[in-house]
């Protein structure tokens, strides 16, 4: 989700996001129920045709399909080995518009829809649960997978440069401390920029 | 203009006391405030906003008591920081300037419109979509400063803005700060950015020792340093 959105103005990209989301679980749980090779396929090709429809690149969406072939790579063989090729297929088949159908709800939606989506879902529960700051805490969360990814990055340089050998402690406590730091960091340009409540 | 005025404002970080009986008005337009690490000058900053309260005297904005009317206060008081990286809060750049347009009763329409009139104004519109963590140092500085003039605030007050980014854009930094209509109170080790400030005022372990004109607050803090 971070940073995976591909813009665009498609029926897809403008649909509301929680109508995405309800079609993407059924879509997926139609699928479980599937059995025969060729009702995937055409499940298939409709996802395919999907993709079309979104205009998506078809470089970005390899980026979000590709690695499932991996997987696939070595899992069909084996359940070939032991359940025979159909249910081998079938199972791929499943795999392949299951994860093509999330990825295409990902590429299609900004993280601020998928947040507000959130809320609107958690609304209903206003008395227990505070609808805004679950969207706020989750936002935040998928800001800070990138700036602990860079502090890690440095550490590593740092170590490398210093010529420490490697010793899962002496990554582990500057990585925790300065995580620490930024935390307290982000809490106070948080509270700067109007969110003291 | 706004008037800030600090009474009377000491404060400590455990031992170390950083403010000392501190009185000061501030109603100039441009002021800068120059001095040495850790002589005071983000935390004197920072109680502007209620970022940090004092131990002891009161800070108010335009007769509103900080401690107070946080909120208000905050509202009318932009905070940039050094390191644009933890001011930025969501994951994209749009997504980001947004942000501080959020419960201030806007239309979604509206927002939209703020928000890529601020991104147009700061050369961000090509990246809107982008993820913020990929934008270059100078980009992010420009971003944080984005996002908090879309609030639009009377006064911006930045700590160090331009400490992490090379010569070009501390720059071009420098040059939106001279350029601003809002009142402006700028924390720099960039001496030439305040040469043409209305009032630059020197600390040095927690008081003020030089407070004028940029041409004499500079030379005080020069003096200090040599």
């Amino acid at each position: 989700m971070i940073g995976l959105y591909s813009p665009g103005h498609s029926l897809l990209h403008r649909a509301p996001t929680l109508l995405k989301l309800a079609v993407l679980s059924a879509g997926v749980l139609w699928v479980g129920f599937l059995g025969e090779p060729w009702q995937l396929l055409i499940a298939l090709g409709v996802v395919a045709g999907l993709y079309l429809l979104a205009g998506v690149p078809a470089r970005a969406a390899w980026q979000q399909v590709g690695p499932i072939l991996w997987i696939l790579l070595i899992a069909v063989p084996i359940q070939a080995l032991l359940s025979g090729w159909v249910p081998a297929a079938v199972m791929a088949l499943r795999l392949l518009v299951a994860v093509a159908l999330a990825a295409l709800f990902t590429l299609t939606t900004t993280v601020t829809a998928v947040l507000e989506g959130f809320q609107r879902l958690l609304r209903p529960f206003g008395r227990w649960v505070d609808a805004d700051r679950v969207g706020l805490l989750v936002a935040i969360t998928l800001r800070c997978i990138p700036l602990v990814a860079e502090i890690v990055t440095d550490v590593l340089e740092a170590r490398r440069a210093r010529g420490t050998q490697s010793s899962l402690l002496a990554l582990a406590v500057p990585v925790v401390v300065r995580s620490l730091y930024a935390a307290d960091a982000i809490g106070e340009a948080l509270v700067a920029r109007g969110l003291d409540d | 203009m706004s008037t800030i005025v600090f009474d009377g404002v000491s404060h400590s970080f455990g031992e170390r006391r950083v403010l000392r009986d501190l009185s000061l008005t501030l109603s100039e337009r441009r002021i800068g405030i120059v001095g040495a690490n850790g002589s005071g000058k983000s935390t004197l900053v920072r109680l502007i906003n209620g970022l940090i309260t004092p131990d002891a005297g009161t800070v108010t904005v335009d007769g509103l008591l900080v401690t107070k009317n946080a909120r208000e206060v905050r509202r009318r008081v932009g905070f940039i920081f050094t390191n644009p990286d933890n001011q930025i809060v969501m994951p994209t750049v749009e997504e980001d300037v947004a942000f501080s347009l959020r419960k201030r009763g806007l239309s979604a329409a509206e927002i939209a419109e703020r928000t890529r009139a601020a991104l147009d104004r700061f050369g961000l519109t090509a990246h809107a979509t982008h993820p913020a963590h990929r934008l270059s140092g100078g980009q992010k500085q420009l971003l944080a400063l984005a996002a908090v003039l879309v609030g639009e605030p009377q006064v911006v007050v930045a700590d160090e803005p331009t400490t992490l980014l090379d010569a070009r854009n501390s720059r071009r930094i420098a040059d939106l700060f001279r350029a601003m209509t809002q009142q402006v109170i700028v924390v720099t080790h960039q001496l030439d950015l305040l040469e043409d400030f209305d009032r630059v005022i020197c600390i040095e372990e927690g008081a003020i020792i030089a407070d004028g004109a940029p041409s004499v607050a500079i030379d005080a803090y020069r003096a200090l340093l040599a």
